[in-house]
């Protein structure tokens, strides 16, 4: 009698068991690493502002962005490897519109060694780069910032108390439950082998047992926390001044975004180098 | 429904970004207020709950495929509007960080897309008029529907209207509208019965969440105000731009049979007057040629007509004593 296979995982679940190798990436101390959490907040958002910048027609132009991912995977010694799978999980939503570009504009933009392009293969590139362009950066903050760092660059930058508070608390115990997520499907799987996905009754009474033991554990972590005198305000540390090198880290990748942006180095390289 | 940074403008995603820091910054403040210490953790584990939930897929009957609980809905359900859109933002913080499921620029859109819709107006707006007070299955499941429906279908046209106006793809608006609602529809029946399958189920484990999860809801008229205010000039404003210059249908008829979209109005008194009071009135004449203004300030008038109609019938009610209606 052949063994039922267990239903394959979801893609949360993936995207979960991903998130805490990055969290662990992000401990091991490297160059990158050591610099301030608000500046490396500011150059990943700066980097996807002048990434997302660039126009559909726009395919070569936002390359010369990978200097720096190269440069910061590098001095952060993250692998490539590991990046590369996130990326092939992330939401296939922004492939599918590009697809669809491809798919309607096949009016002919250019000719490249005999090969016609059309208007929509080249919005489609476009698409595709900026994409991977704006994952690999966030993929690289969060493999070289514990979450915890972020939230307080972020904390300095603004954002509400609350927010800073939800957003350390649902990280902390998302792995918890997502554990608990864990037994509660391996337990329905033992007793349905070889069924795959449940029914949507089961799957809510599933839920619900989830949400059942999420509120009991609520209920404990608001007595532990009153223990230890928890009156609504979760402290959180005060965020130490930025370093000379923290700022020379913003002012020099500003520099080169705008320089990247203002000058399209590919078409001007390959003009230079053309017959 | 997690929109990518490749899909959005700059532009789009500053505007997002302030529209979010704005709604999530009034809601810690109204929930700072409320004060209650055990809120903080319940909330906090209720976003862990989130991404734990959409781990369980449950299979979609004829589509082979399966599915999971988004979750905005039942936030809503069980922590109120405010305290829904925290959990929600911080789950999608959570997301885009440490996934880059959805995009770091496109944070302010999702936030809005897929917290603001359903937190502040498809809960307030339609679940709760529909459920009403400790509703039975069969009421809870229409309302969860219901709002589920009109949640996604008001986020996925949120990310139609960003995408198109960021102009970072040239999809021909009516196919990706079409293509966009038509498969939420789905989705929003999918997620309604699922949280009304999940609710109900728990209100059979805990009576007492019922009872604290249907506290007298204290709908914020500006608050309501203020989201169909920033729709209205998202409409008027922007998607003006897009709108079609080919003639309406009655233009369109009275073309093909008489020869003129305008025919000249008859030499009577009546009309004269008619006229001279319309030219005295109208400071846009033509909708000044279809400009993103006339759209604003025919929004902004709009709006504060319906304001003064509503808030006209709110003082009538409440000038008889006993609270009935005034004749």
């Amino acid at each position: 009698m052949s063994v039922p296979r267990p239903p394959a995982p979801s893609r949360s679940f993936r995207l979960l068991s991903h998130a805490g190798d990055l969290d662990d990436l992000a401990a091991r101390p490297s160059a990158f690493q050591a610099l301030d959490a608000r500046a490396k907040v500011l150059v990943t958002l700066g980097f996807v502002a002048v990434a997302a910048s660039f126009g559909r027609n726009a395919a070569l132009a936002p390359l010369p962005l990978l200097a720096y991912l190269a440069a910061a995977f590098a001095l952060g010694e993250v692998p490539l490897a590991a990046v590369a799978a996130r990326v092939a999980l992330l939401s296939p939503f922004a492939l599918l519109v590009g697809v669809a570009d491809l798919v309607l504009h096949r009016a002919p933009a250019g000719t490249l060694w005999g090969v016609t392009f059309s208007e929509g293969a080249v919005s489609f590139a476009s698409l595709l780069i900026r994409f991977v362009l704006c994952a690999c950066a966030v993929f690289l903050l969060a493999a070289t910032t514990r979450f915890s760092e972020v939230v307080h660059a972020f904390r300095g930058l603004g954002m509400p108390r609350a927010l800073a508070t939800q957003l350390l608390l649902s990280h902390r115990y998302a792995f918890v439950l997502a554990e608990e997520a864990g037994r509660i499907l391996r337990a329905h799987a033992l007793r349905a082998p070889g069924t795959g996905a449940p029914a949507l009754p089961v799957a809510g009474r599933l839920v619900v047992q989830l949400l059942l033991r999420s509120l009991a554990r609520a209920e404990r972590v608001h007595a532990a926390m009153s223990c230890r005198g928890f009156d609504g305000d979760l402290t959180i540390r005060p965020t130490p001044p930025a370093r000379v090198r923290d700022l020379a880290f913003v002012v020099a990748c500003g520099l080169f975004f705008a320089a990247v942006r203002a000058v399209d180095v590919p078409t001007a390289l390959g003009r230079a180098l053309s017959p | 429904m997690h929109m990518s940074d490749a899909l959005i403008s700059p532009g789009v995603g500053a505007a997002a970004w302030a529209a979010m820091a704005g709604g999530v910054g009034w809601a810690s403040r109204r929930l700072t207020r409320g004060n209650d210490p055990r809120r903080v953790p319940l909330m906090g584990v209720m976003g862990a709950f989130v991404f734990a939930a959409q781990m369980v897929n449950f299979s979609i009957p004829g589509t082979g495929s399966s599915g999971h609980l988004g979750g905005g809905l039942l936030l809503a359900i069980l922590l109120g509007p405010d305290a829904a859109l925290l959990v929600m933002t911080s789950v999608l913080v959570v997301q885009a960080l440490l996934f880059a499921d959805g995009g770091l620029l496109a944070l302010g859109c999702n936030v809005v897309n897929l917290g603001m819709m359903t937190s502040w107006l498809a809960y307030p707006l339609v679940f709760r008029p529909l459920a009403g007070d400790r509703p039975g299955p069969l009421r809870l499941g229409l309302a969860s529907v219901a709002a589920a429906l009109v949640g996604l279908q008001l986020g996925s046209l949120g990310v139609v209207l960003e995408t198109t106006l960021s102009r970072q793809v040239s999809l021909p608006l009516p196919s990706f509208l079409g293509l966009m609602q038509s498969i939420h529809l789905a989705i929003g029946l999918v997620e309604g019965l699922a949280t009304a399958a999940v609710v109900q189920a728990l209100w059979k484990a805990r009576p007492d969440l019922a009872d604290a999860t249907f506290e007298p809801a204290r709908t914020s008229l500006l608050r309501a105000a203020l989201v169909v205010a920033a729709a209205a000039a998202l409409f008027a404003g922007g998607l003006s731009q897009l709108a079609s210059q080919s003639p309406d249908g009655l233009e369109w008829a009275l073309e093909h049979s008489i020869g003129t979209a305008e025919p000249q109005a008859p030499a009577h008194a009546a009309h004269a007057l008619a006229a001279s009071a319309q030219a005295a009135t109208a400071k846009l004449p033509d909708y000044g040629g279809g400009s993103p203004l006339a759209g604003l300030l025919g929004a902004g008038v709009t709006l504060v007509f319906a304001l003064l109609v509503g808030l006209g019938i709110r003082a009538l009610r409440r000038r008889t004593p006993d609270g009935a209606p005034a004749p």
